[in-house]
């Protein structure tokens, strides 16, 4: 009976990820939600498609590395690349110039080079010659393509249908101007800030473009806010109103097509502050270094060299409705790959030699688990 | 089993054999989660059970955590049409999602009086009959304590007088609140006087050895109510585990359920 009744009720439609014609950035998600993109693909697979439209994501830091630097650069590159709008907060003096700093999206050679591992070859020229589906128009463009600017470059990277909805960031190349022309970027510092009501009122005048009552297929827009409550802010003694600063941005951004990332150091509010703005995210994620010579680490974990630190998912979006996302495993290694792009890896424990639970180590290496430990077997 | 199936919560809960079965009168019930688990499946089962309990109860919601649509959403699936009962005003969803004390050295009281006078006011336009089967519900206090500055001292007297209103009309109040926020704290005084005042004590926590795909939590329900001659079940504490699903939950003892 039980058999038959599990089967009935765990019924749940799959609902297909469809990135909708016109707003390539944005993609329906179960239960009515909208996806954009992190901007790390790895990321968005996790998260079941990125991160909702509505939702308030935060990123605990780790005061040791910049680590959530490198979510944020990627998590703002891709609005500029799918031209949504974005309001970037920062306690640094010069917060315009952290644009300087964001990556480019791969670009159409690296694509090709990973797509066709051969370049083209004289047989390939020859029969595109000879193809009469191949009309002059493309031999044109096959042979000034580096003439060609990089927008239409991009656009046919994307019409390869590959990166639409999210591209790989090359972390070695600034963004190119063009992404940000016309791009709507509103850069402010946070720092010594005495009340957040002009920082509130700020978030609200953007958020108000987003605003879900207006139209339907309304652009998505992105706040990016970095560093929240950290020292350079001097605010460590208005906790409370810290508190409410980030539960009117939750609300706000709830009732509007805009996704709100917030990092801030864990360790510096106390204790129940940072409980408290924990329980508030809808997504929630912390940054990890990994210390440089670990020798016993080294031999526990397979490519332990390339990690570059680690990824614990606490909390994931559930918005409308009530069944929690369970992950396989909760933490994931930081990698780049190439040394260029961003890549998140489940961490896998090297097998252990001379003991006796081997088998079972490795079996469990992957297992999940919430404690938030950054290395759990 | 009877035809409306109850399940282990409900038991716990004393909705189980209980003259009024369905709801749990006169009770001030208290649910606890953790940022691992969250405890609004308990909510929204209470939700549910109270407004099909009776054809005359009514939820109060002063929502600090979610706006309407994330509730109407999942209560749908659960089975109950949370906006055809707004209509028939047997569902007061109170949006406090941007209410915010104003912060301009006033005492938050006077803010806190406004909304328990709103209160007072919709269960005293109620029909007669609708005045006993009252359900008033917070999610979350720890939202609560934040909109009102940080003054809990004046969340809890709010919650007192709630108490007061409820008991007065023996009708149900219920609280969320996160434990974990007050546990290495410099107040736990809110948290440790709710959990006294409390009559029925609901704990949501994640199982120790972590989040599984089949387990997602275990419930601890401590009913204090146990001089009640009309629960069936001497048994005071209750634990249990369950499984979260779109259109139900599934409560079952520990190592009781194979998949």
């Amino acid at each position: 009976m039980s058999a038959s009744k599990t089967q009935v009720s765990s019924f749940s439609p799959n609902v297909p990820n469809v990135t909708s014609p016109q707003n390539p950035g944005l993609k329906r998600g179960p239960n009515g939600t909208t996806f954009v993109s992190s901007g790390i693909p790895d990321l968005d697979k996790i998260l079941g498609g990125g991160f909702s439209l509505g939702s308030l994501v935060m990123v605990m830091e780790d005061a040791d590395a910049p680590h959530h630097m490198l979510l944020l650069r990627n998590f703002m590159s891709q609005g500029l690349v799918h031209k949504q709008p974005l309001f970037y907060a920062s306690p640094s003096r010069d917060p315009r110039g952290f644009l300087g700093t964001l990556p480019n999206p791969r670009s159409f050679e690296d694509e090709k080079s990973r797509d066709l591992p051969h370049p083209p070859s004289f047989e390939d020229e020859k029969s595109r010659e000879h193809d009469p589906s191949n009309d002059k128009k493309l031999r044109i463009a096959w042979q000034y393509e580096k003439y060609i600017g990089e927008p239409q470059r991009n656009i046919s990277s994307s019409n390869g249908a590959r990166h639409d909805y999210c591209n790989d960031f090359d972390l070695r190349k600034p963004l190119e101007r063009q992404f940000f022309n016309g791009a709507h970027v509103d850069c402010v510092s946070i720092k010594d800030l005495t009340n957040f009501t002009l920082l509130q009122d700020q978030c609200a005048t953007f958020l108000a473009q987003f605003s879900r009552k207006e139209s339907k297929v309304s652009p998505a827009g992105r706040i990016a806010i970095q560093s929240f409550c950290s020292p350079q802010c001097k605010y460590s003694n208005m906790e409370w109103q810290m508190l409410s600063f980030i539960r009117s941005l939750k609300s706000m951004a709830q009732s509007s097509n805009a996704v709100v990332v917030v990092t801030f150091p864990s360790s510096l509010p106390s204790p129940s502050c940072s409980k408290r703005l924990q329980h508030m995210a809808d997504t929630l994620l912390s940054v990890k270094a990994i210390p440089d010579e670990d020798k016993e680490m080294e031999k526990l974990l397979t490519g332990y060299k390339d990690m570059v630190g680690l990824l614990n998912i606490h909390k994931v979006a559930r918005l409308n409705t009530q069944v929690p996302l369970i992950l396989e495993t909760t933490t994931f290694s930081l990698k780049l790959e190439k040394r260029r792009f961003l890549v998140l890896e489940c961490l896998n424990q090297a097998p252990v030699d001379g003991s006796s639970g081997d088998s079972y180590g490795k079996s469990g290496g992957c297992s999940g688990s919430t404690k938030a430990g950054p290395l759990e077997f | 089993m009877e035809p409306q199936a109850s399940n282990l919560l409900d038991e716990a809960l004393g909705f189980h054999g209980h003259a009024n079965p369905g709801r749990p009168g006169g009770r001030f019930v208290l649910i606890e989660d953790c940022l691992d688990t969250s405890g609004a499946v308990v909510l929204h089962h209470l939700i549910k059970r109270s407004l099909v309990s009776h054809p005359y109860s009514v939820v109060i919601f002063l929502a600090f955590n979610h706006p309407f649509a994330h509730y109407d959403r999942i209560l749908r699936k659960l089975g109950c049409n949370l906006a055809a009962q707004r209509d028939n005003s047997r569902f007061f969803f109170i949006d406090m999602l941007m209410c915010q004390c104003p912060d301009d050295g006033k005492i938050p009281q006077f803010w806190l009086t406004g909304l328990f006078e709103k209160i007072e006011g919709l269960i005293s336009s109620l029909h007669p009959d609708s005045k006993n089967f009252v359900t008033i519900m917070i999610d979350d206090v720890s939202l609560f304590e934040v909109a009102a500055n940080g003054s809990s001292n004046d969340v809890l007297d709010f919650m007192h007088y709630c108490l007061t209103l409820t008991s007065e009309f023996d009708s149900t109040f219920v609280a969320l609140d996160h434990k974990d926020i007050y546990l290495d704290g410099e107040k736990p005084i809110l948290i440790l006087e709710m959990e006294y005042l409390a009559d029925i004590l609901i704990k949501v926590e994640p199982l120790a050895t972590g989040l599984a795909k089949d387990v997602h939590g275990q419930l601890t329900v401590m009913n204090k109510e146990t001089q009640n001659p009309q629960i069936s079940s001497p048994i005071k504490i209750r634990n249990f585990h369950f499984r979260i699903k779109e259109n139900s939950i599934e409560y079952f003892y520990p190592g009781t359920k194979a998949w």
